[in-house]
């Protein structure tokens, strides 16, 4: 990423665009990572800033209007209410009233934007707060001396300072231009939590009205003028080669302009497709039908599942790469009076999200514009930069809404294209991904497969415990890496007490090789690590002849877990429940928080498994809305369910096999279970949300099916109606 | 192959949200992209093109219609609602429900789901989770929005006087 400059503090007062005559106030900290103090702003992996310049987080017109901007996505997470709840509550102005606006990509005033990893409220609320705070203290030392009396005496309250001792007040409008000179606070006092009024509430979402109307613009509904459209016919072997088109026919078609090939950058290759570009999409949809090309399918390996799966299990045999080893797994495991083996297997999936991926590019000679559902439009912006030779401060990326990302929107290779198209056509253009386009293309969540073993002693404490997992190292994606690094999520989704009571251990780390791109989904490694671990993790507990719940409190000797375990037994109710009759249970945690999910099963009248409830329990520690926590958990429960029981990606020849709907069958309506989500009150540091929810699921699920059929299922996706 | 892409244009007019617009497209032109790049509207979703997902739900005479896999031209004259116009300031009591209820997340299936609702709820005011079931499951939501929908239906069946006054 590019270098960050630590600057002097200074002061800002400036128009802006985002509510005509608007000052901005400098609520602008000094660099955070220096000295003693936290790296508070923090990300998802590998590209953490050490220095920060925060300028236009705030603005308030002179009316008083004031607008905060959001520097992360929103795709359905809640980042367009949190972080505004956030600065809000600080800022003491009531959410309600505020304007909320997308900052554009620009790491070095916004910290990273990547939206991922469940990062927006961990990775960035002290800071925040503090933006909050520290303009409410240069707010209230304005009023201070406009007045002439103490600042000690004035407070602020619903965007105005008031004079306590005469209760006179000034609004936030009429401050702000005197606010904006005075230098920010080095240490802005905190509220306490017990003094929030929006923190901690489940105050409704900002972006809710305009998503009950056909007002929110996602990328897919963005225009700009002149704009053409663009379609990509792309090889359906992912790593095909144009070796020559016909477009003879496309070019009969009524406003059919432009038909190029293109190349979009995936990881350490180039993807090539040919692009229809027309006047309108439909054009340019009917253009690409008619397009012959001849592709170069020769250079790589033409994968089938089978043959995925197999190298796989292959790769299993494999010593293996590790570095998270404590005391003598064999040993320990040679001498445990109950052995436990099991071979776990979950699949490739896509990430389908409802709006396909798009992208608006404007790239003149000496700047780029960008337009579109972008996770992280400061990677984009700099990726481009570096790209297309076009300076930093030249690349202007705009976030629209997102309909869904769950990963895939972070990836930089759809903006890439477009910028591509628009530099060669000379024009703005939107280049609009089909369904097929988006679910056969990939990148995919890599499939695994684990295999586990452990020793338990004569009272069925673990005392050895071991896992080789075989999957795409999705950080081996990235040229340059080297081939042969540890995988160092191989861990991540195990609860971290094991590491403790499992006193022999070792995690093995196996690589498969193959031409598949993968990349991030949902939840990451945890998606698929939490199946097989927790899935295990139940039948030590069986063959231990314990309670399920009761060997993991066994196990996890620390207080957090022991509280969220004894929450858990209450709210599902756990000891009255009837032996075999179909319970299950599963606690992972990732991205800083645990959840514990129960499952409850049963088998309807046609002897086809129904899943009747899920009782989630989220400790993400210090939170901002605990209503979002319960939809995002909710949502992660549906996905994780569409994922262990309906949907996978196939390969065969090279090619995905599901291309839309009709065979990537997701979860419907009538196929939902009762869903009861909790969020555990304490004072932990904020951990993610947005993902935490996803890995329990399936555990928890196939421990209840286990639970009420004596049937243990090790490989996902499986059919509830066939079990 | 040639002659299913030729390009016939046609004229005809659409009613939508109660007013005609005079349209001259492709005669196959799916009535989605009519909506959305003629017109548009974009509240009207695109998310599968072959009438699996339900995003691009519309009401035809009341009626949930995929519009992705209609040919505009073969609805002329008869009335179609839009989201735009089940009511552009969340008035009716299905938007309503859905804000109750906080419903959506990403929000993209959002207008089809509301739509699929509304017809619902003229049908069978007071629905049960069967019809429910069958009124909704050709709208897929990928954030799982699903218990919400559900108790948002209920929340606007409850909120509703007699099914008369609906209109």
């Amino acid at each position: 990423m590019q270098p960050r400059a630590l600057k002097s503090r200074r002061q800002f007062i400036r128009d802006t665009s985002l509510s005509g005559l608007a000052l901005v106030l400098g609520a602008y900290l000094p660099g955070c990572n220096t000295g003693s103090a936290p790296n508070i702003i923090n990300a998802s992996g590998g590209t953490l800033p050490t220095s920060i310049e925060l300028m236009t987080w705030i603005s308030i017109d002179r009316s008083g209007k004031v607008s905060i901007l959001t520097h992360r996505a929103e795709m359905g997470q809640g980042a367009y209410t949190v972080v505004p709840q956030m600065i809000a509550e600080e800022l003491e102005v009531d959410l309600k009233a505020i304007n909320i606006v997308f900052a554009p990509g620009n790491q070095k005033k916004y910290g990273s934007q990547v939206t991922g990893g469940s990062s927006t409220v961990r990775g960035s609320y002290k800071h925040l707060l503090r933006i909050g705070a520290s303009a409410r203290e240069m707010l209230t030392e304005a009023a201070a001396k406009k007045w002439n009396v103490n600042q000690a005496d004035c407070y602020a309250e619903n965007g105005s300072i008031i004079h306590k001792p005469t209760g006179k007040a000034f609004t936030y409008g009429d401050l702000v231009a005197d606010a904006a000179k005075l230098q920010p606070p080095k240490e802005p006092k905190l509220k306490a939590r017990s003094e929030y009024r929006l923190v901690g509430k489940p105050l409704p979402r900002k972006d809710t009205p305009l998503k009950t109307n056909g007002a929110a613009i996602f990328g897919i509904d963005k225009k700009i003028p002149g704009m053409l459209y663009a379609v990509v016919e792309r090889s359906p072997r992912i790593r095909g080669k144009v070796k020559s088109f016909d477009d003879t026919q496309t070019k009969t078609i009524p406003g059919v302009r432009h038909v190029i090939t293109v190349q979009r950058t995936v990881f350490d290759h180039l993807q090539e497709g040919v692009a229809v570009v027309a006047d309108n999409l439909w054009a340019a949809m009917q253009g690409r039908q008619l397009l012959k090309v001849d592709w170069d399918d020769s250079g790589f390996e033409h994968l089938s599942s089978e043959q995925l799966f197999a190298r796989m299990h292959e790769d299993l045999k494999k010593s293996g790469l590790n570095d998270r080893t404590s005391g003598d797994f064999e040993r320990a495991f040679q001498k445990a009076t109950t052995k436990v083996e099991a071979v776990y297997e979950a699949p490739y999936e896509a990430h389908a999200c409802m709006e396909p991926l798009n992208c608006i590019a404007d790239v003149k000679d000496d700047s780029i514009t960008i337009w579109g559902p972008i996770q992280g439009p400061d990677w984009v912006q700099s990726d481009l930069s570096q790209r297309m030779g076009v300076p930093l401060d030249k690349v202007t990326v705009n976030m629209t809404f997102l309909g869904g990302g769950f990963g895939r929107k972070a990836f930089l290779d759809y903006p890439h294209e477009a910028a591509v198209i628009s530099k060669a056509i000379k024009a703005p253009v939107q280049v609009v991904w089909t369904r097929e386009d988006d679910m056969t293309q990939g990148p995919f969540r890599p499939g695994a497969v684990y295999a586990c073993k452990a020793g338990l002693s004569k009272e069925g404490r673990v005392e050895a415990f071991h896992t080789t997992t075989a999957t795409q190292n999705m950080n081996h994606e990235n040229p340059g890496v080297d081939p042969h690094s540890f995988n160092d999520s191989t861990t991540e989704g195990l609860c971290k007490p094991y590491f403790d009571s499992f006193t022999n251990y070792s995690f093995a780390d196996i690589p498969t090789v193959s031409p598949i791109p993968v990349m991030w989904w949902r939840s990451v490694y945890a998606s698929t690590n939490g199946f097989a671990y927790e899935s295990f993790i139940d039948e030590l507990a069986h063959a231990a002849g314990k309670d399920p719940l009761e060997f993991r409190r066994q196990h996890l000797d620390d207080d957090r877990y022991q509280a969220l375990i004894d929450q858990l037994i209450t709210l599902s109710g756990w000891k009255d429940r009837g032996k075999n009759q179909g319970w299950g249970v599963a606690i992972t945690e990732c991205f800083s928080s645990i959840v514990g999910e129960v499952v409850k099963v049963s088998r309807k009248p046609d002897g086809k498994i129904k899943v009747d409830k899920v009782i989630a329990l989220m400790d993400c520690g210090w939170y901002v809305n605990p209503d979002i926590i319960r939809q995002q958990v909710e949502g992660s429960i549906v996905m994780a369910l569409g994922a262990a029981t309906k949907h996978d990606i196939h390969f065969k020849d090279g090619m995905a096999v599901e291309k839309n709907f009709d065979t990537y069958s997701m979860p419907r309506i009538h196929e939902i279970p009762e869903i009861e989500v909790h969020v555990v009150d304490n004072d932990e540091r904020a951990g993610g949300v947005g993902e935490p929810g996803l890995p329990p699921l399936a555990p928890a699920l196939c421990n209840a099916i286990f639970d009420l059929t004596n049937k243990r299922i090790r490989r996902l996706p499986f059919n509830l109606d066939e079990v | 192959m040639s002659a299913k892409h030729t390009i016939a244009m046609g004229k005809y007019t659409l009613n939508i949200n109660g007013k005609n617009i005079s349209i001259e497209a492709d005669e196959k032109m799916p009535l989605l992209w009519v909506i959305r790049e003629i017109i548009g509207l974009t509240g009207t979703k695109y998310g599968c093109g072959i009438a699996q997902c339900g995003a691009c739900t519309v009401l035809l005479n009341g009626n949930p219609i995929r519009s992705c896999s209609i040919p505009a031209s073969s609805v002329a004259g008869q009335p179609i609602t839009t989201i735009e116009g089940l009511s552009p300031d969340n008035s009716h009591p299905v938007q309503k429900a859905w804000i109750d209820e906080q419903v959506p997340q990403c929000g993209y299936c959002q207008s089809g789901q509301i739509l699929a609702a509304a017809a619902l709820l003229q049908k069978h005011p007071h629905p049960t989770d069967d019809d429910i079931n069958m009124a909704m499951q050709g709208n897929l939501c990928r954030c799982g929005c699903y218990t919400r929908i559900r108790k948002a239906i209920k929340t606007a069946a409850a909120s509703a006087k007699p099914a008369s006054t609906l209109n």
